[in-house]
């Protein structure tokens, strides 16, 4: 077991070392150090590492330190990471002064701006807890009191100031001195705002603050919109966009989406799980159940995994231990230069904006993959012939250029020439805010897919949408695309949503009244759907049990619009190892399994209306996993075939900003700001021979189907298992989807081989038939 | 100890001007009325003598200017939280002459004086409403972005919302605080939407009391030892609907305050003083 020393700068400035296995996750690490603080109330805490870009990152407890941290630089930094509201609801003093410290360096560096009389009142509060009691024969106090930070322009007049009220301060305990510490401190109104640079859709530098109660918008010091958490429907990032949905006011007929430009995509990516987090934490009961979402969400599969402050907040009522004796220490204060606090303030944003033109990372041109590499044992089916009766409407144009060179399974794609390597990346995350809701109807899940920058009318018709009970049973609805003509970059423009606790129901004539405005359109594209799906499946074995054609109309959608599953990543708790064993326990389902009970099939073919499907979820078939066929693995011999070719299309996005109220009372909604993104999309398949028949000719039945996402440090992957069944033999295939996501610094080409190698490992006895590299290119963006 | 927003409400000392005869025919106005002079300075007095005599205030009375018609409204100048002064730029250029008086006067209270130098930001102290948690600056004719933003650096510990007045002079021309966490709005439509937009940038929660006339909006709240709540209000005379509404107060004092001439400059009830709390804070 291979052992790295981990290195900590905890609270108070001091360094703790630890050794952890190369392969512990972040979860260990943090557990060491709470430990080693003797803290209990550890949830409102995390650990930050820098990234490569020196920006400070939350290490994902879920997931190993190794492949975050990305350089070998095991350094740490224990920090607060949700800031409690009221502190005095904390439970203990040692989480109160962890508390403390951090906001005295927020303080003393800036973060958090407060005036010449709260730095005082709060320094005097701080000399009192760390020090005790004012000593009258102390010599010099002033030349002490000098010698510690207290706030970023600190000077004698203010030192003074402290003096005085430290002096006032006697008798208080360092314990309430901390209490009345926090009592001002937390009704500072940047009190645990975590602000990001951004800028508005004119291109206006503001500021983004997340906090507990919502999202906050600052041009300069200046408060210019406030989104409470209730008021957001959706948030979603897409490349260096940021997109929150708004719920529509009592006067107000739709839904209004907000975006702004974040420097990069990691910076919007970042904020997204910012947002995802602090909503997690403070709204909601408990987190987002992980099994369903993972099913449901097609995409992003990010959320946060902690206690919630509701669960940490009845955990620690009960704590039963004596409080813990522990030092204060100001020894911090006193060395640290503040020269090198990185700090983002408000007033910053000014200053910054004039530099951020020549910085390299606001570099306009995009650029970005996704590959499609599909392991299928025995079938080589061309994907896109599958679609044949509906993928011109389904499908994204999927053109591309005739390619000779084989994509076996060996031959890994990275001969595929990549563009430029000055690539920004391809992401779309959403995540739809679950707000806590009273009744105990946990139902409904939507998701649907359309692009979070495009203007309603065509978010109408785009939208995908699944539905899914309690029980996991999944109505789930595709629907073609149909401004295909007008717009052809697609996939990109696909947005997953999720609306918990709407009421549920299975077959989708039942589908409650409050669905979308959509509804009538899916309603009439539903039969085509079907069809579809039934022509999707794969040749395969066995009497058809279980028709789940939404899941594989689903997964053709995937197939053509790829970026909408891997990219709006959805999350889920699971490691990635444990994904990696689910993927493997599937499989080995498909193949050792014979036993097959019709009857035990969940969701019978037998019910003519629904057309749009009921689904076997994910947790149902854990539990059942007897309804696969006999093993009848048949080894492609895949050549290479070409397929098709395409021309770059160009995509017009809009966006709906009303990032200032003042614009939004002139205007209302002030529509008229475009901001347009050329795109261009580009796809070349490699695809293997087929083995048996076009596959178009006998419809299979789809048995199972199941989507799971793995992220790693540059690559998503999204694997979506589907058993089919078809004339007597069971095919399991298994497609992965796999996001290649950065900037110039990686390299697509080994990403991609790595990726196609690590599928042939997962997947020995599987032979990869499809390999279709996606890949887009943000043309040109003037703002 | 008075630590952030202690006791809302608390003031020791008010800093009044006089009216110069000036105002009658100089003083700025929306529209053409005409000013009783005599009168307006009668109501004047009765609106000091309730500050000194009735509500035991430390007045500080500035001399009138006649070079300056408006000096009455000595809001505008300037913006007082804590011992922090914010001398304002006022966005109407025949004013800016009033700061000058101002200035000296607050620096003798010895507040920090916090001066708006910046000749792109302008900004009038009727547009700026704190509510004892925050600010909200109106975006009006007379006050803009820049101005806000120097409000904002000069009260640091307070969010500072912007808020857009598309209709009257000044923000608090249709709001007021009537007490800690109660907005006093007018009824239009601007009033009520520029209070849809306070409550949806604030992280508090703002009772709000509405009253038929936007003018009668404008009072004055005051927490004070031994008094309590007190209200400084329209009179019947003035807005009997609005004066009902402001009589249902039952926790308050209420004193009704005659305004009928200063309100034809455009002159409002918190228009003619600056409050000042010396002692509570540190």
């Amino acid at each position: 077991m291979k052992l790295v020393v981990c290195h900590v700068t905890l609270l108070d400035g001091t360094d703790f070392t630890c050794e952890v296995e190369k392969r512990a996750k972040g979860q260990y690490l943090f557990f060491k150090v709470c430990e080693h603080l003797n803290l209990l109330e550890k949830d409102y805490f995390g650990l930050t590492y820098q990234d490569n870009h020196d920006q400070k990152c939350w290490l994902d407890p879920t997931k190993e330190i190794k492949r975050q941290i990305r350089s070998n630089n095991w350094q740490f930094a224990f920090n607060v990471k949700f800031y409690p509201p009221d502190p005095s609801l904390l439970t203990e003093d040692i989480t109160r002064y962890l508390l403390c410290l951090q906001l005295r360096e927020d303080v003393a560096s800036g973060r958090l701006p407060c005036s010449f009389v709260t730095h005082a009142l709060l320094g005097s509060y701080t000399l009192q807890a760390e020090i005790g009691d004012y000593e009258p024969d102390q010599p010099r106090p002033l030349d002490f009191i000098s010698q510690l930070t207290f706030a970023p322009n600190q000077n004698k007049e203010m030192e003074e100031k402290i003096l005085e009220l430290y002096k006032s301060h006697r008798g208080m305990t360092p314990a309430q001195a901390d209490t009345q510490f926090l009592e001002n401190a937390k009704k500072l109104s940047m009190y645990g705002v975590d602000l990001h640079h951004a800028k508005d859709s004119e291109g206006v530098d503001i500021m983004l603050g997340v906090c507990a109660n919502g999202l906050l918008v600052y041009k300069d010091r200046l408060r210019i919109n406030r989104f409470a958490w209730p008021k957001i429907l959706k948030i979603s990032y897409k490349r260096n966009n940021f997109y929150i949905k708004i719920r529509p006011g009592e006067t107000e007929q739709f839904e209004s989406t907000v975006g702004f430009k974040l420097q990069n995509h990691r910076a919007a990516k970042r904020l997204w799980k910012v947002c995802v987090e602090n909503h997690s934490f403070f709204r909601l009961n408990a987190p987002e159940p992980p099994t369903k979402a993972r099913f449901l969400t097609l995409g992003s599969k990010f959320r946060y995994s902690g206690r919630t402050q509701a669960q940490t907040r009845m955990a620690s009522s009960l704590i039963d231990r004596p409080a813990p004796s522990f030092e204060r220490t100001s020894s911090k204060r006193t060395s640290r230069s503040l020269d090198g606090a990185p700090m983002i303030s408000i007033t910053e944003a000014g200053r910054e904006s004039a530099e951020n033109g020549r910085e390299p990372h606001l570099e306009l041109h995009s650029d970005s993959k996704v590959t499609v590499v599909d392991v299928s044992p025995g079938d080589a089916e061309a994907m896109l012939s599958q679609h044949s009766p509906g993928s011109s409407e389904l499908g994204p144009p999927q053109v591309s250029v005739p390619q000779t060179e084989a994509a076996t399974a060996d031959n890994t794609t990275s001969d595929t020439k990549e563009p430029a390597k000055t690539t920004e990346v391809e992401i779309e995350e959403t995540v739809v805010v679950q707000e806590i809701s009273r009744a105990p109807k946990p139902g409904l899940v939507t998701v649907a897919a359309s692009p979070p920058a495009a203007p309603s009318a065509e978010q109408e018709m785009r939208e995908q949408e699944v539905k899914v009970q309690e029980e996991a049973v999944v109505v789930e609805e595709a629907k073609p695309r149909k401004e295909e003509s007008i717009s052809s970059e697609s996939e990109s423009e696909e947005e997953a949503e999720y609306h918990p606790y709407l009421p549920v129901s299975i077959s989708h004539t039942q589908i409650p009244e409050e669905k979308e405005e959509e509804e009538e359109q899916e309603k009439q594209e539903e039969d085509k759907t079907a069809e579809l799906q039934v022509l999707a499946s794969d040749a395969s074995s066995l009497p058809a049990e279980v028709i789940q054609p939404a899941e594989e109309t689903s997964r053709e959608e995937e197939e053509s619009r790829k970026e909408d599953d891997t990219e709006t990543e959805e999350t889920e708790k699971t490691t990635n190892a444990e994904e990696e064993k689910e993927v493997e326990r599937e499989t080995e389902e498909s193949t050792d399994d014979p036993m097959v009970t019709p009857d035990e099939a969940p969701n019978g073919l037998t019910l003519p209306e629904e057309g749009v499907t009921v689904i076997d979820a994910h947790a149902e078939e854990e539990e059942e996993p007897k309804m696969n066929g006999e093993p009848s693995l048949i080894e492609a011999e895949p050549l290479p075939q070409v397929i098709c070719c395409s021309e770059p299309p160009v995509v017009k996005t809009e966006m709906v900003t009303i990032s200032d109220t003042f614009a939004a009372q002139k205007t209302e909604i002030a529509t008229k700001e475009v901001p347009i993104v050329h795109t261009e999309t580009k796809t070349i398949t490699y695809e293997a021979a087929q083995l048996d028949g076009n596959g178009d000719g006998e419809p299979g039945v789809l048995m199972t189907a199941q989507t799971i996402t793995s992220e790693s440090l540059c690559t998503t992957t999204t694997t979506h298992i589907t058993k089919t069944l078809k004339g007597g033999l069971s095919e399991t295939r298994i497609e992965k989807r796999i996001v290649i996501t950065g900037d110039c610094d990686i390299d697509h080409d080994q990403a991609l081989a790595q990726a196609i190698k690590e599928a042939k490992e997962q997947h020995p006895d599987m032979s990869v038939t499809r390999v279709v590299v996606h890949k887009e290119t943000e043309l040109a963006e003037e703002d | 100890m008075a630590g952030l927003m202690a006791g809302y409400g608390h003031y020791t000392h008010a800093v009044v001007r006089g009216i110069p005869a000036s105002l009658a025919k100089e003083a700025l106005r929306s529209s053409q009325t005409e000013v009783d002079l005599a009168k307006a300075v009668k109501e004047h007095e009765a609106y000091v003598e309730v500050l000194r005599t009735r509500l035991g205030l430390e007045v500080v009375e500035l001399p009138a200017d006649e070079s300056l018609p408006d000096c009455v409204f000595v809001e505008d100048a300037a913006v007082v939280c804590g011992d922090t002064a914010l001398i304002t730029r006022p966005g109407a250029e025949s004013r800016r002459g009033e700061t000058e008086a101002m200035k000296g006067a607050l620096k003798d209270l010895n507040l920090n004086i916090v001066e708006m130098t910046d000749e792109n930001a302008t900004l009038d102290g009727g547009d700026v409403l704190f509510t004892g948690r925050e600010f909200f600056v109106g975006l009006s004719k007379r006050t803009n972005q820049r101005g806000a933003e120097i409000l904002a650096d000069a009260f640091k510990d307070y969010a500072v919302s912007t808020v857009p007045v598309l209709d009257g002079l000044h923000l608090k021309s249709f709001c007021s605080m009537g007490g800690p966490g109660l907005i006093v709005i007018g009824s239009s439509e601007p009033a009520q939407k520029a209070l849809k937009i306070m409550q949806q940038m604030s992280d508090h929660r703002y009772d709000k009391l509405t009253v038929p006339d936007d003018l009668a909006a404008n009072c004055i709240y005051m927490n004070l030892p031994s008094k309590g709540h007190v209200l400084l209000h329209c009179t019947a005379e003035e807005f009997p609907e609005s004066a009902k509404v402001f009589e249902k107060l039952k926790d308050h004092m209420l004193i009704p305050v005659s305004n009928l001439e200063k309100v034809k400059v455009d002159g409002a009830l918190t228009c003619c003083s600056v409050l000042i709390n010396k002692k509570a804070n540190i």
